[in-house]
């Protein structure tokens, strides 16, 4: 007796489940039928046709979404689908071609087991994402200098007030060994200092979690990219010079990285156009904008692999 | 339609079809077990990591090369991390859990097993993502109140699991506990005994195979447990000296890092291993909830 009603009730649950992923799917497809249906196509861009997958950094999936769905609205007959799964998967897979285009936080360099295999990708570095040191509202001071930034992230400073704060006990929060974020932050901030192995912060894995919890935790500092920065929390100038696009451009901010989407030496001609679109001024003025980046033509300064900046003319 | 198949053809037709599926889901499981193995060695058998330095050692950096060139691979504070998680989630919800067990099969059974189990069993699906919200929420500012510190830790990531792993182990000790045969109580009534002496010295003592099962499947889901880990226990790779300062479990550092690394690198490898410990245990765990029900099998023989 008590097993049937065991079972009724799985099964009921069963329905349930498989009732709300069929309207789920009836959703999807109507929603692609119907995105089809109303594209509107130039005669130029009517040739364009196929699929483009792109794979990866997680930073920079809602603007390639965006875009994305802009581009297929203007050619019906391309499909985009845009994956997340973080900078690592996006080289993996654009590496040994599983895939049209790998979204990357860093240069190809520094994740491939053979740095050289990166020679077989091409490097389209479609904006800038400045980051900056992010703080509780109970920190006291709002600027700090470089060389006491790079104390607190090595552990040698552990209270505000050896900073000039107030007395109050400092909480490290750092991202994932290995994330895009981090890598550029240690760059800019620690450059050629270790972290001794003594000193292990707090990781977090995404910027939604580090900024709710540099809000909640008193005396808490990590670092945002500039489009995770709001009023829940506190920005720091760093040797006097504010987290802002202009100070990126001229490379007076130093902590900044390109985003980057890794396409295979021959990419084919759709992936290509988007890439293209991405780079376009309809994007680069709008999507990047919109979604707190900074559009490359903005720059005054390049950084290749190794970090070394060059002056732009 | 006219012509019916025949007996012959439609048992063979049943038995390709189930047989088919079987065959699938068991070389799956094979296959999965083979892959997670071999990526899972390939750190110790290719790179060359040293076993005894990635179980023993307390420095987890896969980017950094130590003094004597290898990557800082020590994966003790995790494995430490899992298993003091998984042990306190346990002390907390299980005096919780045999205790609603047996007041729903005993005590209340009516409003129990019509009222009670199936609220407690809708608690087993809610997806631990919602959990790890709560618990970032609610349970870290509240240990950061009283224990001091920044709330992150084993002590809030165990009260987190053991809300989790609660329904789990109710509905198990409730079917463990109503399989004892009503002859042994009415047995036990016979005598003289109460109804606690009853549940304490009959009903409990003949359920105990069952109630250990649904401990051990308990843990289990604690110990491969990683979202709702990860919210809450602040992943410093550090051994943890106290319930209430940031740690980090096997899965919390697997999640994190899973999207980071690019395939056939070091710190790619080390992960798989890292995977591949967590099935070992998952494996030890079902071993053992299969010894502990042939004993119980025969005991009741």
């Amino acid at each position: 007796m008590r097993e049937r009603s065991a079972m009724t009730r799985r099964q009921f649950l069963g329905c349930i489940g498989s009732a709300t992923a069929a309207a789920a799917l009836c959703g999807l497809t109507g929603c692609s039928a119907s995105s089809g249906g109303s594209a509107t196509s130039g005669a130029a861009s009517a040739s364009l046709s196929g699929s483009v997958t792109a794979v990866g950094s997680t930073a920079l999936q809602p603007l390639v979404e965006a875009a994305a769905e802009q581009f297929m609205n203007d050619h019906s007959s391309v499909q985009i689908t845009i994956q997340g799964g973080g900078s690592g998967q996006g080289i993996t897979q654009i590496s040994q071609h599983a895939v049209q285009i790998g979204n990357s936080d860093v240069f190809a360099e520094t994740k491939l087991s053979q740095p050289s295999d990166a020679n077989s990708l091409i490097d389209n570095r479609v904006c800038v994402v400045g980051m900056g040191p992010v703080v509780n509202k109970s920190v006291s001071i709002d600027a700090i200098s470089l060389d006491d930034l790079k104390k607190i992230f090595t552990g040698q400073v552990s209270n505000w007030k050896e900073v000039g704060g107030a007395d109050e006990a400092i909480t490290v929060i750092n991202r994932a060994s290995g994330s895009g974020t981090r890598a550029t932050f240690e760059d800019a901030v620690l450059g050629s200092t270790k972290a001794p192995d003594s000193f292990k912060p707090q990781e977090q894995d995404s910027s939604g979690t580090v900024r709710k919890m540099i809000s909640q935790t008193p005396g808490a500092i990590s670092y945002l990219a500039f489009s995770y920065f709001d009023d829940s929390i506190k920005t720091l100038k760093v040797d006097n010079v504010a987290p802002e696009s202009a100070n990126v451009e001229n490379n007076t901010w130093t902590i900044w990285a390109y985003e980057h989407m890794y396409t295979s030496n021959e990419p084919d001609e759709t992936t290509q156009a988007f890439i293209d679109y991405m780079m376009s001024d309809d994007v680069q003025q709008s999507f990047v904008t919109q979604n707190g980046y900074i559009p490359v033509s903005g720059m005054k300064v390049s950084r290749d692999a190794q970090g070394t900046v060059s002056k732009l003319s | 339609m006219s012509k019916v198949m025949s007996h012959r053809s439609l048992e063979r037709l049943g038995r390709g079809l189930t047989g088919s599926c079987v065959a699938i889901s068991f070389a799956l499981v094979v296959t999965l077990i083979v892959m997670v193995t071999y990526h899972g060695l390939t750190t110790f058998i290719v790179d060359g990591i040293s076993p005894v330095s990635f179980f023993c050692g307390d420095v987890w950096n896969p980017h950094e090369t130590g003094d004597n060139g290898v990557p800082l691979l020590g994966a003790l504070p995790m494995i430490v991390g899992s298993f003091a998680v998984t042990l306190l989630s346990c002390v907390f919800a299980l005096p919780f859990a045999i205790g609603s067990a047996i007041c729903i099969v005993e005590i209340i059974p009516r409003i129990g097993r019509t009222v009670i189990q199936p609220v407690i069993e809708v608690f087993v699906g809610i997806p631990s993502v919602v959990f790890g919200l709560i618990g970032l929420m609610i349970v870290v500012p509240w240990t950061a109140g009283w224990a001091g510190g920044t709330g992150y830790g084993i002590f809030s990531a165990a009260i987190v699991l053991a809300v989790m792993i609660l329904p789990t182990i109710t509905s198990l000790s409730v079917d463990a506990i109503a399989a004892v045969p009503q002859s042994y109580r009415l047995g036990s009534y016979g005598l003289g005994c109460m109804r606690w002496q009853t549940i304490w010295h009959v009903v409990l003592r003949s359920a105990l195979p069952g109630l250990l099962t649904a401990t051990i499947l308990g843990m289990a889901r604690a110990f491969g447990e990683a979202l709702a880990v990860q919210m809450v226990i602040g992943n410093a790779t550090a051994i943890p000296d106290s319930l209430f300062t940031p740690a980090s479990t096997l899965t919390s550092i697997l999640t994190m890092g899973m999207g980071n690394e690019a395939m056939g690198t070091i710190p790619n490898d080390a992960l798989w291993s890292l995977a591949l410990i967590l099935m070992g245990m998952s494996l030890v765990f079902i071993a053992i909830v299969h010894l502990v029900g042939r004993k119980g099998a025969n005991v009741h023989a």
